[in-house]
C-alpha cells in the first residue's frame, strides 16, 4: 500500500524537490503553497502524514499544526516540521506543540526517505 | 495729446511696474530679499496715504479752504511721532499673531469671533467704496483734462464709458497683481517694492510740477510768498473744531484704513523699522504738501475761473505748453491711483476671502475642511472680491454724480474706518473689553456714519429723500441726519463724526462693563495686551493626542502648499528631538500651527478648521490663572520652570525614541542572524535536494535540464544576496568608489523605469512625470542614483494595492539641490512602520518573495548618504510616498 504523503511548502523549487524524492519512493504526494487548501485536500483522502514548511505566507506552520493537532480527526495524524531557520528555539516550540519530526534545511534526500518511511511505519 | 498714446502710456507704465513686481518675487522666493526688506522700503510703501487725493485733490483743497488740507497729514505725522505707544504695538500684535487684516486683528482680540470679522468686513467695504470712487473720478478727470481729440488717433470716449474701463483695467491688474499665489503669511514683497517705486514716481511728479511752478512761473520762493498773500488763500479762517476733528479723524484713519493696516502691520518685516518711519514718513508727507499752495495760487491765478482746481496738477503745465512734465504729472496721479486701488482691495479682498466666504464654506461643508483644495477656493474668491470692490466704487461714483471734490469724497471714507477705532484701541489697552461691547459699538458707530453723513452724499432724494433733511424721519425732528439731537450748528462731516464716535464709545464701554469674555477671550485679551511680556506664553487650548499628525499635516497642506506645510513639520518634529515630518500633537505644536495657518486663513477661520480635527478647544484652569495672575514675578519663575520643563520633556523624549529604537534595533539583529540564514538555507536545499537526484542518475534527459535550471537558478540566488549583503557593507564603510559625471535626469529615471519594468510585468502602471522638470543635468553617480530609482519604482509595483496603480515622480529644484519625489497611489506605509523601512532585513511583509531579503531601502540609504543626499519616506501623500533629495553639484571630497 502507498504512503499519502500532503506536502505544504511555499519555495516551488523545495516542493518539486521533495515530491520527486517521495514519488520516487513509492509515495503518493499532494502539493500546496500553502495552508488554505488544506481543507479541502483533507477531504478528498486522510494523508498518512503531513509535512510542514515552518514559514508559510498566511497561517504559520505552527498555526496549521495547532488546527490539527485541535481537531480530533487529524489529532494523532503524524506531521514532520520543515524550516530553513534553525535555530533551537522553534525545534523547542515545535516539539511542544506536538510535532512528531523535526527537519532543518537543507536536508540529504537520504534522511527525508528514512524520516517518510519511519514516520508511516512502511 | 492723443487718447490712444496716453492709454498706451498708462499700459506701458503698469507693465513696467508689473516686470518690477515679478522679479522682486523671482527673488524672495530664492531667499534673496536683502535691501527689499529695508526701512527705506517700507517708508516708501506707507506713502500708499496719498492717494489721487493729495496728488489731484490737496491742490482743489487748498484753492477752496486754504491751509486746512495740512490737517489731513498732520494727523498721520503725530502717529508716526508717536509710533511708540500705538504703532509698535500694533505691528509686535501683527506679528505674533500673525494677523492678516484689521478685521482679523478686531476678532481675534475678541476670541477668535467670526461676527466681528464679518462686522469689520462690511464697514471696511462700505467705507472704501467712496474711496475707490475718488480714485476712478480722479483718473477719468485726468484723461479728460489731457486727452485731446485727434484726426488720427481715436477720440476719447465719454467720462463715464473712460471710468468703466479704469475699474476694469485696475480690477484686471490688482487680480493678476495681488492673487497670483496664495502666500504663506500674507505678505506680498512684490507688491510692496511697485508701490515703493510708486511713491517715487508721485513724489518727483509733484516736486516736478512744484519746481516749474515757483521758478518757471513765477520769480522764485520770495515771489511765490508775496503772491500767496495777495491771494484768496490768505483770507481763509481757521475754525478750531474743524482743525481738531479733521486732524483726529486723519490720525485714527492712518491705522485704520485696511490699506495702512496691511502695508504697516501685515506686510512688515521688521519691528525696527518703525523706527526709521517714525521721521523718514512724515518728512515724505511734508515734501509731498510743500509746493501744495503755490501750485494752487498760481493755478488760481492763471487759469480760467471755470477750471477744476482739483486738475491743477495736470492743467498748469499743460496751459504752459509743458508737454513732458503733463505726462509726468499725468504718471504721478495714475500712480497715487493704482497703487491705493490695488492695496486696499487686496486688504479688502483678503477680509471677505477669509472672514465671510471660508465660514461659509465651513458650516456648509465641513467634511471638506479637511481634503477640499483650500488653496483654490480662496484665491477664487479673492478675485471675485476685488472686481466686487471695484465694482462698487464705480456705482458710488456714477450714484454721486462724478462731480463732488476729491476731498469732501474721501474725507466720508476717514469717518467711516474712524469707528474702528474704539474697538481696536480699547481691545490692546484694555483686558476688559468684550465681544459684546465691541460687536455694538462697531454696529452704532457704523448706523450713524452711514444715517449722517455716508447715504446723504448721495444728495437729497437719492436715497434720503429731501423732506427727511430738512423735518426728519416721520417728522420727529431730533433724528434730522444733519442735526442729530438738535445740534445744527456744526459742520456736516464733524457733526456726524461727533456722533458716531461718541456713541460707538458710549455703547463699547456700556457693553463691556455690562458682559463677560469667554474663555478663548480672557486668553487674547491677555496675549494682546500684554503682548510685550516676553513671559506671556501663547495661548493654548488644544488637549493632547486628539488629533492624527498625519492628518493634520494633509490639512496644512492643503492651506499652505506642500512644501511649506512638510518644511514647517519637519521643523516641529525636530523641535521635539524626532526625525521625520510628523510631530507629536503637543499643544504647544498645535497652537503654533493654529497661528501659521491663521497667517492664510484668518484666526476665527483657523481656530475653527483645527477643531475639526481635534474636538473643542479646552481652556484648562491653569491656563486661565496663568492669564490671571497679575504677578510678574510668578509669571517669570513659571515660564522659567516651564521652559526647564519643555527641555527635560524633549530630552526624555529623544532617549525614548533612541532607546525603542535600539530595543527595535536589537530584535532585528536577533532577527538579522536567522534571516540571514533562511536566506542562504533556502536556495541551497533546492541545490542539494536536486544536485542529489541528478547524482543518482537514470533521469529522462528533459529532467535533467529542468532541474540543471534550478539549480543554476538558485545559485543565481545566492550570489545577488550576497552581492547585496557586499555592496552594503561597502555603502556603510564609505569605502564606495563614486563614478562621477554630469547626467540628465530624465534619462537616468528613463533607464530606471525600463529595469523596473521587469519586476511584476504583468502590472501596469499609469506613470505621470514631468519631463519639463526633469530636464536638468546632475552631477553624481548615475548608475548609483539609477539604482536607488529602480528599487522605489520597483517596490512601488510590487507593494501599491491600488486596482489602477498609478505612479507619480514630480521633480523640484530649490537651492542647489534637486527633490525627486516617486509617490504611487495605493495604501502607504503606517506610521509605526516608516522609522524602520529604511533599516536592513526590515521587510514588512511575509507575503512576496518576489524581491530580495529586505535589504532594497536599506541600500538605498547607503546610495544616497554617499551621495550627499538622503531618502526619506513623506507621509501624507495619499500613497507610499519616498523623496529622494540630492545636490546639483556632488563635488568630490578631498581625499
Amino acid at each position: 500500500m502507498t504512503a499519502r504523503v500532503l506536502l505544504i511548502e511555499d519555495e516551488p523549487n523545495i516542493c518539486e524537490a521533495i515530491r520527486f524524492i517521495l514519488s520516487r519512493d513509492g509515495c503518493d504526494v499532494t502539493t500546496l503553497c500553502d495552508g488554505t487548501g488544506m481543507a479541502e485536500a483533507m477531504r478528498k483522502g486522510m494523508p498518512d502524514l503531513v509535512i510542514l514548511d515552518l514559514m508559510l505566507p498566511g497561517m504559520s506552520g505552527m498555526e496549521i499544526l495547532a488546527q490539527l493537532r485541535a481537531d480530533p480527526a487529524t489529532h494523532a495524524l503524524p506531521v514532520m516540521m520543515l524550516t530553513a531557520k534553525g535555530q533551537g528555539r522553534d525545534r523547542e516550540a515545535a516539539e511542544r506543540a506536538g510535532v512528531n519530526m523535526f527537519m532543518t534545511k537543507p536536508f540529504s534526500n537520504d534522511d527525508i526517505r528514512a524520516a517518510v518511511r519511519h514516520l508511516t511505519a512502511r | 495729446m492723443p487718447f490712444n498714446i496716453l492709454v498706451a502710456a498708462c499700459v506701458a507704465y503698469v507693465i513696467c511696474l508689473f516686470l518690477v513686481a515679478w522679479v522682486v518675487e523671482r527673488r524672495a522666493d530664492r531667499g534673496q530679499i536683502g535691501w527689499l526688506r529695508s526701512p527705506l522700503v517700507y517708508t516708501l510703501s506707507l506713502s500708499i496715504y496719498c492717494t489721487a487725493w493729495t496728488f489731484y485733490g490737496a491742490v482743489g483743497y487748498a484753492a477752496r479752504s486754504g491751509l486746512e488740507f495740512l490737517t489731513i497729514y498732520l494727523g498721520p505725522t503725530l502717529v508716526f511721532i508717536g509710533w511708540w505707544w500705538i504703532l509698535r504695538k500694533l505691528v509686535r500684535i501683527g506679528r505674533q499673531q500673525r494677523v492678516t487684516s484689521i478685521a482679523d486683528l478686531i476678532s481675534s482680540r475678541f476670541g477668535k469671533s467670526n461676527l466681528l470679522g464679518v462686522i469689520v468686513t462690511v464697514i471696511a467695504v462700505v467705507a472704501a467704496t467712496p474711496y475707490i470712487a475718488l480714485q476712478l473720478q480722479s483718473v477719468t478727470q485726468s484723461f479728460g483734462a489731457f486727452a485731446s481729440p485727434t484726426q488720427d488717433g481715436f477720440a476719447p470716449p465719454d467720462t463715464e464709458s473712460t471710468a468703466i474701463w479704469v475699474a476694469a483695467g485696475l480690477a484686471l491688474f490688482t487680480i493678476i497683481f495681488g492673487t497670483r499665489n496664495l502666500d504663506a503669511k500674507e505678505q506680498h514683497h512684490g507688491i510692496v517694492i511697485a508701490i515703493a517705486v510708486e511713491a517715487v514716481v508721485k513724489l518727483v511728479a509733484l516736486v516736478g510740477v512744484g519746481v516749474f511752478v515757483v521758478w518757471g512761473l513765477a520769480d522764485g520762493p520770495a515771489d511765490i510768498i508775496a503772491r500767496i498773500d495777495a491771494s484768496d488763500i490768505a483770507d481763509w479762517d481757521l475754525q478750531p473744531g474743524r482743525w481738531a476733528g479733521l486732524i483726529f479723524v486723519s490720525a485714527a484713519a492712518v491705522i485704520c484704513l485696511p490699506r495702512m493696516f496691511q502695508v504697516m502691520v501685515v506686510e512688515n518685516g521688521d519691528e525696527r523699522h518703525l523706527f526709521t518711519a517714525a521721521w523718514a514718513f512724515p518728512l515724505y508727507l511734508f515734501a509731498m504738501s510743500l509746493f501744495i499752495v503755490p501750485i494752487a495760487v498760481v493755478g488760481l491765478e492763471r487759469l480760467p475761473s471755470s477750471a477744476n482746481p482739483d486738475m491743477f496738477v495736470l492743467t498748469l503745465p499743460l496751459a504752459e505748453g509743458q508737454g513732458t512734465l503733463a505726462m509726468l504729472a499725468f504718471l504721478g496721479g495714475f500712480s497715487s491711483a493704482t497703487s491705493m486701488v490695488i492695496v486696499e482691495s487686496i486688504a479688502l479682498a483678503t477680509m471677505v476671502s477669509n472672514h465671510i466666504v471660508m465660514p461659509i464654506w465651513l458650516r456648509l461643508r465641513p467634511s471638506q475642511a479637511v481634503s477640499g483644495d483650500v488653496r483654490r477656493l480662496v484665491l477664487l474668491s479673492r478675485r471675485f472680491s476685488i472686481a466686487a470692490v471695484l465694482g462698487l466704487g464705480y456705482a458710488y461714483y456714477r450714484m454721486s454724480g462724478g462731480s463732488t471734490a476729491l476731498a469732501a469724497i474721501g474725507l466720508i471714507a476717514f469717518a467711516g474706518v474712524a469707528q474702528f477705532l474704539p474697538a481696536m484701541l480699547f481691545g490692546i489697552f484694555w483686558r476688559g473689553a468684550t465681544r459684546v461691547g465691541a460687536a455694538l459699538g462697531l454696529s452704532v458707530g457704523f448706523g450713524v456714519w452711514a444715517y449722517t453723513l455716508f447715504l446723504p452724499s448721495f444728495g437729497p432724494n437719492a436715497v434720503i429723500p429731501a423732506m427727511v433733511f430738512v423735518n426728519g424721519p416721520f417728522d420727529i425732528d431730533w433724528l434730522r441726519p444733519r442735526a442729530l439731537l438738535g445740534v445744527d450748528s456744526m459742520d456736516p462731516l464733524i457733526h456726524s463724526l461727533f456722533w458716531s464716535l461718541v456713541l460707538n464709545t458710549a455703547t463699547f464701554l456700556l457693553g463691556s462693563l455690562l458682559t463677560f469674555p469667554g474663555p478663548v477671550e480672557r486668553m487674547q485679551s491677555a496675549a494682546f495686551v500684554r503682548v510685550f511680556d516676553a513671559a506671556a506664553s501663547g495661548p493654548r487650548g488644544w488637549s493632547r493626542g486628539m488629533a492624527e499628525p498625519e492628518e493634520l499635516l494633509v490639512m496644512a497642506q492643503r492651506i499652505l502648499g506642500d512644501d511649506d506645510a512638510l518644511l514647517f513639520f519637519e521643523a516641529e518634529a525636530r523641535g521635539q528631538g524626532k526625525l521625520g515630518y510628523l510631530p507629536d500633537p503637543t499643544p504647544e505644536f498645535m497652537a503654533r500651527l493654529e497661528r501659521r495657518l491663521a497667517g492664510s486663513v484668518g484666526a476665527a477661520t483657523a481656530h475653527a478648521m483645527i477643531s475639526q480635527l481635534a474636538g473643542r478647544a479646552m481652556v484648562t484652569v491653569e491656563d486661565l490663572m496663568a492669564v490671571a495672575s497679575e504677578s510678574a514675578q510668578i509669571m517669570e519663575y513659571s515660564a522659567r520652570l516651564e521652559s526647564q520643563q519643555s527641555e527635560l520633556t524633549r530630552t526624555a523624549r529623544a532617549l525614548r525614541d533612541a532607546n525603542e529604537k535600539l530595543m527595535q534595533l536589537s530584535v532585528q539583529k536577533d532577527a538579522f542572524l536567522s534571516q540571514i540564514s533562511h536566506e542562504l538555507r533556502t536556495p541551497m536545499t533546492s541545490i542539494r535536494a536536486f544536485s542529489e537526484i541528478l547524482t543518482e542518475g537514470d533521469l529522462p534527459p528533459d529532467m535533467v535540464t529542468n532541474y540543471g535550471r534550478i539549480i543554476h537558478d538558485e545559485a543565481k540566488r545566492l550570489t545577488r544576496l550576497l552581492d547585496d549583503l557586499l555592496d552594503l557593507s561597502v555603502l556603510e564603510n564609505g569605502s564606495v568608489q563614486l563614478n562621477l559625471g554630469l547626467t540628465n535626469l530624465g534619462e537616468m529615471i528613463d533607464r530606471a523605469l525600463a529595469a523596473a519594468s521587469n519586476t511584476k510585468p504583468e502590472r501596469s502602471f499609469l506613470i505621470h512625470r514631468d519631463l519639463p522638470m526633469e530636464n536638468i543635468f546632475l552631477r553624481t553617480d548615475a548608475d548609483r542614483l539609477v539604482q536607488v530609482f529602480i528599487n522605489l519604482i520597483s517596490n512601488a509595483r510590487k507593494y501599491c494595492d491600488a486596482a489602477t496603480p498609478e505612479l507619480k515622480i514630480t521633480v523640484r529644484q530649490r537651492a542647489g539641490r534637486v527633490t525627486i519625489d516617486v509617490i504611487d497611489n495605493g495604501s502607504g506605509i503606517p506610521s509605526v512602520s516608516q522609522g524602520i523601512i529604511f533599516e536592513k532585513f526590515a521587510r514588512l511583509t511575509d507575503q512576496t518573495r518576489a524581491g530580495g531579503a529586505g535589504l532594497g531601502l536599506a541600500i538605498c540609504r547607503e546610495v544616497m548618504a554617499n551621495l550627499g543626499g538622503t531618502i526619506t519616506y513623506l507621509p501624507g501623500q495619499g500613497g507610499a510616498a519616498f523623496r529622494v533629495s540630492l545636490p546639483l553639484r556632488l563635488e568630490r571630497e578631498a581625499a
